[in-house]
């Protein structure tokens, strides 16, 4: 496996056709390695969004290629990504996007139910990556019962119940309040030291930032700096 | 891949109890309404039937009279017709003559107005009577027109207050009669109460009664497994002949054919009970439709949430499945009580109306067939929009 985990070539998106378009990345060449734990950030607009929706597998570019460990994602059919997305990808959202009236355990559970796990294991799981992120006790609370830190951390448990190659998370702490951002970036660098997760990351707060090993600046859609953080001892 | 879906269906009917509680409604409520309408339809149709049979099986009744001819004399019969009648066509069970008139019976300080009946031992056969207490009239009664008579249960009921009757005198025309037996009860046909009669030899009633040697109607039992039609055609052949209407005359008298009544108010029945049962199956179609809407609502409702599914990695044929499994648990959910609230309301109603219950298998099959097409029909739409989400749109909702 010398080929890097994620490439992208030349890639551009562009929404909307004719006088309405709107090239939202305009050429961008990015490369990342297993275990790396990369932070994007960025202005408003600048096509952060974009490139997550892509790298996740979510969307395709409309020129340029996108190799995820070495298969061109442009050429993989709707269901073919779906299946990348299920048995390699582990989505953080923004909004949280959990599952109303519906229990934390159940929440957790869900991408293990679409990997066809047995009940008994899939409960194993999904209980031990509850209590990675600290809501042991909480399994049987709904969305709606538990705050918003706990909310965020029931989201990160199902990211990363099924071991992902790649954890995508977009503004992960956008909600939260700093402390329990801290807890979160705390989490995040855990799995990718302890468990090897490559972790991509957008974020707006450079605190959030310092936390990741490499950091991407995006600029109307392109890639304006790509630096290493020093890392703390 | 079935066992995810349905898993994950009844996760999310779970989760909107009352919604899918709703929706099932409309689905118990049209299956419900089919299968009471055929039941009790059936039901009906049953008790006419029945109620036809309980005048006698295969039976032709001869009344003296013509169609529509008042103002003309009633020319009567005379056992003489019965007798040509029992001769000349074959295949007959019973050939009855029999006479009829109004009058009061009274016994003690009791006074009933009832039919009486002047009849043959062949009478009793064609009619389908039963005796159910003490006997039929001897042959010697019978000849000698003896003052012994039969009465129905209704007669025995007003006269007797259904206490011991057999041997006690009761008074027809003020002539005394005794008690040797009582019918079975029949029951009511056609509005009328065949039980309230009473039957005496039919020379006693020539004799004493009518004073004249008159039959009124002739009732003819044909074997069993024998069309009615031909004897009938033969029998009005020969009455014609024997009474000199020329060939270009009416009858003057009439054939009632059992069969061919049970025939008519049977297949009128039958109708009805169709008619009812398409109009309750529009009332299921509306029900698919809120099934359709419902699902529909909630796909749009639930568009965050199938955006999460598919960004998850769910395929897009496991969201179809979900959804259409949702669908046709409800619809077949729905279908299952809408069974169990029809039959326990058709016996219900079955007990009220005094109909039969019975319940025929091919409407539950059809039924339940019809709930879980609803399913499948008015689930695949909103199911396949559910599936044909693009992720990020959907996740980008609200
Ligand atoms: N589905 C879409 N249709 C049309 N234009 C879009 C769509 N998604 C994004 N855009 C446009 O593409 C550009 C980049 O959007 P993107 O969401 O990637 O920005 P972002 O860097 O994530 O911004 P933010 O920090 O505000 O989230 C924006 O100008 C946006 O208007
Ligand atoms: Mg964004």
């Amino acid at each position: 496996m010398s080929e890097p985990l994620i490439q992208l070539k030349q890639m551009t998106k562009t929404y909307g056709k004719g006088l309405a378009a709107m090239q939202a990345l305009c050429g961008v060449d990015l490369t990342i390695n297993s275990g790396e734990f990369v932070a994007i950030m960025g202005p408003s607009g600048s096509g952060k969004s974009t490139v997550m929706n892509i790298l996740g597998c979510l969307d395709i570019p409309t020129t340029g290629s996108y190799f995820f460990q070495g298969i061109e994602v442009n050429t993989l059919s709707r269901n073919q990504r779906a299946l990348l997305r299920r048995h390699y990808l582990g989505f953080v959202f923004q909004g949280f996007n959990l599952l109303s009236r519906t229990s934390a355990l159940e929440n957790v559970e869900l991408p293990l139910i679409y990997r066809g796990m047995p009940t008994a294991e899939r409960h194993v799981r999904a209980r031990k990556a509850l209590d990675i992120v600290g809501l042991t006790g909480w399994e049987d609370h709904s969305p709606a019962e538990l705050s918003g830190g706990q909310q965020q951390r029931v989201a990160i448990a199902r990211a990363i119940v099924t071991e992902p190659t790649v954890l995508l998370a977009d503004e992960p702490t956008g909600n939260l309040d700093s402390a329990r951002s801290r807890e979160v970036m705390e989490m995040l660098c855990a799995f990718n030291r302890d468990l090897g997760i490559t972790i991509i990351m957008v974020t707006h707060e450079p605190d959030m930032a310092e936390y990741a090993k490499r950091i991407v600046h995006f600029v109307d859609g392109l890639i304006a700096s790509d630096t290493l953080t020093e890392q703390k001892p | 891949m079935i066992w995810n879906a349905l898993l994950l269906a009844l996760r999310e009917i779970r989760r909107n109890l009352l919604r899918s509680a709703l929706t099932t409604l409309g689905i118990i409520i049209g299956i419900a309404a089919v299968i009471i309408m055929v039941t009790v339809g059936n039901g009906v149709t049953a008790k006419v039937g029945e109620q036809i049979s309980s005048l006698g099986s295969n039976l032709l009744m001869i009344r003296a009279g013509g169609r529509g001819l008042s103002g003309t004399a009633v020319k009567p019969f005379s056992l003489e017709d019965a007798k040509a009648i029992s001769q000349q066509i074959s295949h007959l069970n019973a050939v009855a003559p029999s006479a009829s008139k109004s009058t009061t019976a009274i016994f003690g300080n009791k006074n009933w107005s009832t039919t009486i009946t002047g009849i043959t031992e062949a009478y009793i056969i064609a009619t389908n009577w039963v005796i159910g207490d003490g006997r039929d009239f001897s042959p010697s009664e019978l000849r000698s027109g003896a003052m012994s008579c039969i009465i129905g249960n209704t007669v025995w009921r007003e006269l007797f207050e259904e206490q011991a009757a057999l041997g006690s005198k009761i008074r027809l025309n003020s002539l005394s009669c005794t008690v040797v037996g009582i019918l079975k009860a029949k029951g009511q046909a056609f509005g009328r109460d065949q039980d309230d009669t009473i039957l005496i030899p039919l020379r006693s009633f020539q004799r004493r009664i009518a004073g004249n040697q008159d039959v009124s109607m002739i009732s003819v039992s044909v074997d069993d497994g024998f069309a009615t039609e031909k004897v009938q055609k033969q029998t009005q052949q020969l009455l014609r002949d024997r009474r000199h209407i020329a060939g270009n005359e009416d009858d003057d008298f009439f054939i009632l054919d059992t069969k061919e009544i049970t025939a008519t108010l049977t297949g009128t029945t039958k109708i009805l009970t169709s008619l009812l049962g398409a109009v309750a199956a529009i009332s299921l179609l509306v029900g698919g439709i809120g099934i359709m809407n419902i699902m529909l609502v909630s796909v749009t409702e639930r568009t965050r949430e199938i955006g999460t599914r598919l960004a998850i990695g769910a395929l897009e044929r496991e969201v179809l499945l979900q959804f259409l499994v949702e669908a046709m648990v409800l619809s077949c959910l729905g279908g299952f009580l809408g069974i169990v609230l029809a039959v326990i309301s058709s016996i219900i109603i079955s007990k009220v109306i005094d109909v039969p219950f019975i319940l025929d298998l091919g409407i539950i099959l059809v039924a339940c067939a019809f709930s879980a097409a609803v399913g499948i029909v008015f689930g695949y739409f909103p199911a396949r929009r559910a599936a044909q989400l693009d992720p990020i749109e959907a996740l980008r909702h609200e």
